[in-house]
Order: structure tokens, then sequence, then C-alpha cells
């Protein structure tokens, strides 16, 4: 192809996976979220906004980006947390609309709060200085942030599926996402599983954010664009499979960078015609149990 | 009353109450009240306002109410109605009826477009693809930007006098331009009530209570699911032409996802499935918007809260609420 040379698209290629990388975590925490609690969680979005401004808080406060990845997830966690057992839980049992409605308010909420504290305009989020530059990755250079975000999200998925299938609470949390009737009836307080689930998508969500922020810097309506796109990562990769939203969210972040090289003004639609085209071959997207979705 | 010893009563009709004479009455009850609307409004722009959004909301209501299925993707259906309404005036120079008539055909279209693509999908699935799909719609609008003027919206919708069969009204007006606007809004409340009260009506509510059931009568789901949607797109796309023709702009923030959310929270303030709930809902959020905004520009926290108090306690809304009141 003329212009474009190999090392390009290759770069171009790693580019995708980074955000791609982003998208990961932020449907990672969803399909979590959905697939334990059957919660569509609309607030997600402005949990992983809360992450990013968290992270900037800190940073005021004369922290460094090292606490941040400890500290953040833990207290947008911690938010998670109160917001299930506080606002969703009163909902569970009528039907599944109004868990999705409640967290769309919620996020209006938050996203008001921000505002007020933070102020309307957004703010740059510097890269760590020892993260800053770019290393030879082979191709060619490669922004190092971008390479420690995938890094960081390889890292967090090797500890989520460690302890989802390596620990008892995990086998709770499967068993409980395949029958939470069977699980209940076995003696288990299914109601404290689906808090802490919820205590632990939010806390992705907030990561999310944090990594995001030095890539994109920090707005009050960061959440609302990858929520959306984020739905598509779900549809794409299967609801409430793990293993798809890994899949789909790179396979989403590559669309959206190779497109973005080839025909830059249709970057952000080409995801969308991807899944059109999933819906019409494949209704219940790559690892999606058949029936589910129609 | 004694039911027993006056057993003459029974075979008289029994005196109905003001619900059921404005449940049998909807279309002309509701078209009354919007006609003498402005003269209690101090505000005839919030009237008008209240009006569309009113309208819009009336459409989503049919699929969110009515068929039972959640879109989060309305922005698009209303947001295509108001920019080919727009674009037919600006850059065709077509009269204003025709360019309403463009915008109907614009919200059916875009319905039947991610209709069939959205219908694929069932419960939750439907508010997260509608929504992503309308998120492309957006995107797709914001680049053509020869046509719909992109990030600074389409400008220059300027329609002075309207000319009605050789009358001419002053839109500017405002007056004036609330009743023109509320006859197109009185003409839906009417198609929508003969919609709702058709055979083909009952088959939408009967896909809302028992899919199964209705499968089993011999329905088809998917066409019903489909066509309603598609209807709902003209309620829409009418409401997004004459949102047009009232701001005289199209800004880019009407394919904003947050117009989508904004016609949720109508609705389910209104009260949802309910013929007048739509326009109760629109009046509540606005006024409560408008005076929100008088001492906060913060107001989205204070609409976000309140929405979210009418999910946990009050999910049947201001008009499903009284509803259950009035029944005996």
């Amino acid at each position: 192809m003329p212009g474009f040379s190999l090392e390009l698209i290759a770069l171009q290629l790693f580019a995708g996976l980074a955000l791609g990388a982003i998208y990961v975590l932020f449907a990672i925490g969803l399909s979590l979220i959905f697939g334990m609690l059957t919660v569509v969680n609309f607030a997600h979005g402005a949990f992983y906004m809360v992450g990013a401004y968290a992270g900037l808080y800190i940073l005021i406060l004369g922290g460094n980006f090292w606490i941040c990845l400890i500290a953040v997830p833990l207290a947008v966690g911690l938010f998670g947390l109160a917001v299930e057992r506080v606002l969703i839980r009163p909902l569970y049992g009528r039907g599944t609309d109004y868990p999705l409605l409640l967290t769309f308010g919620l996020s209006y909420v938050m996203v008001e709060l921000v505002r007020i504290a933070f102020g309307k305009t957004g703010y740059p989020f510097d890269t760590p200085e020892i993260l800053q530059g770019a290393v030879n990755i082979g191709v060619g250079y490669f922004p190092l942030y971008r390479l420690f975000v995938i890094g960081a999200t390889a890292a967090v998925l090797l500890t989520l599926w460690l302890f989802l299938e390596k620990t008892s609470f995990g086998l709770i949390i499967r068993a409980g996402a395949r029958d939470p009737q069977i699980v209940r009836v076995l003696g288990v307080d299914v109601a404290q599983v689906w808090l802490i689930v919820f205590g632990i998508g939010t806390a992705i969500a907030g990561f999310a954010g944090l990594l995001a922020a030095p890539l994109q810097g920090v707005i009050p309506e960061m959440g609302g664009t990858i929520l959306a796109e984020a739905f598509v990562v779900t549809v794409v990769g299967g609801m409430g499979s793990i293993g798809g939203a890994v899949l789909a969210g790179l396979l989403v972040g590559v669309v959206v960078s190779m497109t973005s090289l080839f025909a830059p003004e249709m970057g952000k639609v080409s995801i969308f015609a991807l899944m059109a085209v999933v819906l019409i071959v494949r209704p219940q997207g790559f690892f999606g149990r058949a029936g589910l979705m129609s | 009353m004694n039911e027993i010893t006056q057993p003459i009563q029974r075979a008289q009709t029994a005196p109905e109450s003001w619900f059921q004479f404005a449940t049998r009455h909807r279309a002309g009850v509701a078209s009354l009240a919007v006609l003498v609307f402005p003269l209690v409004m101090p505000f005839t722009a919030l009237a008008v306002n209240i009006l569309i959004y009113g309208l819009y909301a009336l459409g989503f209501n049919l699929v969110f109410g009515y068929l039972g299925l959640l879109s989060f993707g309305h922005a698009a259906l209303f947001g295509t109605g108001a920019y080919l309404c727009g674009i037919a005036i600006v850059h065709f120079g077509l009269p204003w009826f025709v360019s309403i008539a463009i915008g109907i055909l614009g919200g059916l279209s875009m319905a039947a477009m991610i209709g069939v693509l959205a219908i694929r999908t069932r419960g939750i699935y439907f508010a997260m693809v509608t929504m992503a799909l309308s998120q492309c719609v957006y995107y797709l609008f914001y680049q053509a930007v020869d046509w719909t003027g992109g990030e600074n919206g389409l400008r220059g919708i300027n329609v002075r006098v309207i000319d009605v069969l050789g009358v001419k009204l002053d839109f500017i007006n405002p007056l004036t331009r609330y009743y023109v606007i509320a006859a197109f809004v009185i003409a839906a409340f009417f198609v929508l009530s003969r919609i709702l009260a058709s055979p083909f009506g009952a088959v939408i509510e009967a896909v809302r209570e028992n899919e199964t059931r209705a499968k089993a009568s011999g329905y088809d789901v998917t066409l019903t699911r489909l066509i309603t949607f598609i209807l709902s797109g003209g309620f829409c796309g009418l409401a997004g032409a004459l949102q047009a023709l009232h701001l005289s702009i199209v800004p880019i923030e009407i394919l904003h996802y947050e117009t989508s959310g904004i016609v949720v929270m109508i609705a389910l303030l209104g009260g949802m499935g309910t013929f007048f709930g739509p326009m109760i809902g629109a009046a509540a959020f606005l006024l409560l918007e408008n005076l929100v905004s008088l001492w906060t520009v913060h107001w989205q926290l204070i609409v976000g809260a309140i929405f979210m108090i009418c999910v946990l306690f009050f999910p049947a809304g201001i008009w499903g609420t009284l509803i259950s009141r009035g029944k005996p």
C-alpha cells in the first residue's frame, strides 16, 4: 500500500492494543457486574471518570502516580460498595430496567458533583516521569506509557483470572453467575457476593479511568463516550463473558486505531459498523450464550 | 351507595369517574389541555418546549411504555427529524410543510435502520444497542459538515411566516407559534390514540405482557416490535422537525445521548405506558429544570437526584400514581 509502511501499520496495531486495553478493563467490570447481578451499570462511565479525578486529586495532594495505582481502585471500589448497598440493592427483583435507570440517574449526579468540585473544564494529566519517552519494540519507537497500559491491563486480567479460577470465593462468584438460586440454597449469602462483585467491577472502572487519564486528560464528560463504546465491546464479545470482553475490547481498539490511520474521519463510526455486522451475523456475540439476547 | 337496596341503579350505566372519562376521550382531553395550556403558563417559549418534548416523549413512550422495550437511542430519531427538516429548508429551500413531512420520513427511516439491527436483541441489550447505534448517528451527522454544519450546528432555518391555505400566520409571535405547533401535536394525539385503539395496538401490549403467549397466538413478535419502533420514529421525527422550526437552528447536541436520556426521564416521571404521562412528564421535567436553574447552574444534580428518587419510590410516575389512586 503506497504511503503506509509495514512499520507504521505495526505501530498503529500496538497503539490499538493500548487503546483496546482501556476498553477491556472498562468492559470487564461492566460484564462482571452484568453476569452476576444482571445490572447494566449505566454509571460505569461515571466511576471511570471518578477514577481519573481521584488520581488527579491525589497528585494535587502531593502523591505520585504509584500511590494512585493502589489508592484509586480502592477508593472507587469502596464508593461502588456504598452505591450497591444503598441504591441498587432495593431494586433487586423489580426487573432489569430499574437498576439501569437508577444508575443512569446516578451518573448525572456524579458528573455534576465532579463539576462542582473541579469545575467544568478539563485538566491535563501528566504522564509519570519514569514512563515518559519511547522504547524500540523492534518495529519502531513506541511510547513507553502505552506499553505500561498494556502491561498493567495484563496484570489486572491475570489477577482477576487467578481470583476467579483459583480461590473459593471466585468459585462462588462463578457459580452465582450461572445459577444464583442454587447458590443461595447451598447457604451462601448471595447478597454479600453481589456487593463485592459490584465493588470489584467499579474498582476496575476507576483503575481504567486512571490509566486513561495521561492519554487523554480528564474532563467530567469522559465517561459518557466510553460507555457507548464499551456497549459495543460487550455486544461484540458476548454479554457476561469475560473472555469475550477481552477479545472484543482489543479488537475494537485495533479497529479504531487502524481506521484512524486509513480514514481518520471514520475512526469512531467503524466500531459501530463492527457491531452492526456482529448483530447480523451472530447476535449473541463471540462468546455469548445463544438465545440469551434474542 | 348501597347496591343491594337500589337494584335499579345497576341497570343504568354507572356514573363515570373523571379518570374513566379522561381515558375514554384521551385524545380529545389531551388536545383541550394543550389548547388552554398557554393561558396558564407565564412563558410561552417554555410552553412550546413542553409541547415539543411532550410529543417526543409520546413517541418514545410507544416503545418504552406500550411495547416494553427500553430504548436509549431515541435522540437519533428526534435528531434525524430535526436535521432533515432543517436541511430541506436551508439547502433546498422547500416550504415548511414539505420540510416537516421530510422530517417525519427521516424519523421513520432512521427508526427502520436502527430497528432492524436493534430488534435482534432484547431486554437490556436493546438499551445498549440503541444507545451505541445512536452514538454512531451522532458521529455521522457530526462528520457531514457540508450538510449539517458539524460542531456549529445547522444554522439559517428562518421560517417567519407560515402560510396555511392562503392565510399568513406570523410564526415569530410566540402564541401563534405555539398554536401552529399545537395543531401538529393534537393531530399526533389522535393518530396515536387510533393506533392504540386498533387491533394492532392490542398486539403491541400483548407482546409487552407476555411474549410467548403472543407468539403462540400467531402474532409475529419481531415484526410487531419493528413496526412499533418505526411508528415511534415517525412521532419523534415530527417532534424533531418542529424543534428545528422552533429553534431556527439544529444544534449537534440534539443527537447527543443526553437527549436520549432526557426522554427516558420524562416518560418515567410522567408515567410510562399511559397516554397522558409523556405530556405531564415533559411539563414537570422542564418546569423543574427551569426552576432549579434559576438558583443553581448545577440543575443536573437536582434533576438526577429526583430521577433516582422516582426510580426507587415512584416507578409509576406522576400520572401512573394518580391512576392507581383513582381506581376503585
